[in-house]
């Protein structure tokens, strides 16, 4: 493969990733503001198109249009770079995860994976972890006080929390041996539902101090403290108006997506199925590239259905709560997790 | 391709630097740092140490700086004021920073090798293995009592900074206590009075 196929292939699966990942957004959009009227007993969107479908799209078009505001007291060029590194960085992180098997057509690279990166993992938590200035220089290029006060929580929340986060994932790492996203699906594709991580592996804790440290890294309810809208208006975005607005709410569910994609990887099988290898692959070419596609995105939709599930119903911690929660509970489960899982594994009866 | 991204990310470096000293507004000097920080994560990649790489970007762009600029924006540090320096700094500085990198550059041209020698030749693909095994393998075995020494010192920072944090804390809360003691006293003294007064 020359150096131009090479640029050719990765510019066309950039494009289409970034464009199935953007309408994933708006349509993640839809599926809370539905799911969360119905746990409320009532219809979410409903006027337009067929069940409100097209009511994301309209919503797109809204923020274009309305009336791009800067407020006088900004430091301009912090305030207008800030929604940039967030939806960048919410955006970058999707490029090393491996949504299918490894297939190549005529010679091309993996088509359902942007890069296989050998350290795939830490990219994906390094963007994440860089991904919190977004949010920190809005507040503080806001010269507003409540901006200010959303942002100093949100830094001092996913400090604390990507320590749990982090921590979390090292049992499945201590288990695979590797931090390659696809070598960590791979290793627990044998037996299906046995050998996912989650079950086969004993990480079931893991998977708990996972979800729970993902909510507050996407400061997402009952994590929600930067923007707590009864206590600081609308939080590290209050100033923001029109597109800058949208593009730190579309960081928000780009975010959502990438915990989930993380979260299927690390812990549910990522694309293999629920039988494993105990059913045959399909013969035909195009079922046995798409169907692995098909069962990752079910995985992701779970996740993503949990999380309004779970909005729809906790309220919010409060921030001592968070805190006390963060660091006394999740960050001790974390190590302890990872102490019996290398135990587990050095006196384990067979290798 | 590699001589071209070195120089790119080099020259992001440098320049962060640079910008690091001149700007007048801490948030920006720490925004400096951390594209210093993030083009050296490159450089590292580069040379083929791609875990040093990741972990240069979690732990220092990732969280210390997040802990600066934390700082900065809570202390809302205003503006620096801009002085010339006093003379000693200027007659016995800048010969020193001349003195020092000549001795940098002497030993860099010196050590003719050092330029075509890359991390990771020692590092990687010795059968197929990944630099991060090897890395863990050389961290566990030949460097171990550094690598642990390393561990506990961290740890005794942190015993120290929390003991530190701690003594100021009780000190403050027992004050805060006794203050918030007496100013109910204080109230329900006054309340008294006024009660007292709508009697008479």
């Amino acid at each position: 493969m020359t150096i131009l196929q090479f640029i050719l292939w990765s510019v066309l699966k950039v494009a289409v990733v970034t464009v199935v990942m953007l309408m994933g957004v708006a349509y993640t959009v839809l599926l809370e503001r539905k799911l969360v009227g119905r746990i409320q007993n009532r219809w979410g969107p409903t006027r337009v198109g067929p069940f409100g479908l097209l009511q994301p799209l309209v919503d797109g078009a809204k923020s274009f249009l309305k009336e791009d505001i800067i407020p006088t007291g900004v430091y301009r060029p912090l305030y207008l770079i800030a929604p940039i590194i967030a939806l960048g960085c919410a955006l970058i992180s999707i490029g090393v995860v491996p949504f299918g098997e490894p297939v190549s057509i005529a010679g091309s690279p993996h088509l359902f994976q942007i890069s296989d990166v050998n350290i795939g993992l830490l990219v994906i938590l390094g963007v994440t972890s860089i991904g919190v200035y977004g949010i920190a220089l809005a507040g503080w290029s806001s010269n507003n006080k409540y901006s200010l006060l959303g942002a100093l929580r949100s830094s001092a929340q996913l400090v604390s929390y990507e320590l749990a986060l982090g921590l979390s994932l090292v049992g499945v790492v201590l288990r695979t041996g590797s931090l390659n996203l696809r070598e960590i699906v791979e290793h627990q594709a044998t037996h299906g539902i046995l050998t996912w991580n989650i079950f086969g592996g004993m990480q079931f804790f893991a998977f708990f101090i996972y979800l729970t440290a993902a909510y507050a890294e996407t400061n997402r309810s009952p994590f929600d403290l930067p923007e707590a809208e009864s206590e600081l208006t609308g939080g590290y975005h209050t100033e923001y108006s029109s597109m800058k607005f949208a593009m730190f709410f579309m960081a928000e569910y780009a975010n959502m997506i990438t915990v989930g994609c993380v979260a299927t990887l690390m812990f549910l099988g990522g694309w293999t199925s629920f039988f494993g290898d105990l059913i045959p692959p399909p013969q035909n070419l195009f079922i046995h590239a798409c169907l692995p596609i098909f069962w990752f995105v079910l995985k992701v939709f779970c996740f993503l259905f949990l999380y309004v599930w779970v909005r729809g119903t906790l309220p919010r911690f409060r921030y001592d709560q968070l805190m006390n929660f963060g660091w006394r509970w999740l960050l001790p489960l974390a190590m302890l997790n990872i102490v019996a899982t290398s135990l587990w594994l050095a006196f384990r009866p067979i290798h | 391709m590699h001589l071209i991204l070195f120089i790119v990310f080099a020259g992001f470096c440098l320049a962060g630097a640079i910008n690091l000293l001149l700007q007048s507004h801490p948030i920006t000097s720490a925004l400096s740092l951390i594209v210093v920080m993030v083009s050296l994560a490159v450089l590292y990649l580069l040379l083929g140490a791609e875990f040093l790489a990741a972990a240069q970007v979690i732990v220092y762009a990732g969280a210390i700086m997040v802990l600066f600029t934390f700082v900065v924006m809570l202390l809302n540090a205003g503006r620096e004021e801009r002085t010339m320096g006093s003379r000693a700094a200027r007659s016995v500085g800048f010969p020193a920073v001349v003195a020092i990198l000549a001795v940098i550059a002497t030993v860099i041209l010196k050590a003719q090798g050092l330029g075509a020698a890359r991390l990771s030749d020692g590092l990687t693909d010795v059968n197929g293995q990944t630099n991060l095994d090897l890395l863990s393998t050389v961290l566990f075995t030949k460097l171990l009592l550094p690598f642990e020494v390393t561990s506990v010192l961290i740890l005794i920072a942190i015993l120290g900074a929390v003991a530190l944090a701690s003594h100021e804390g009780s000190m403050e809360q027992g004050s805060g206590i006794r203050d918030q003691g007496s100013a109910v006293a204080l109230v329900r003294h006054g309340d008294g009075d006024g009660e007292r007064r709508a009697d008479q």
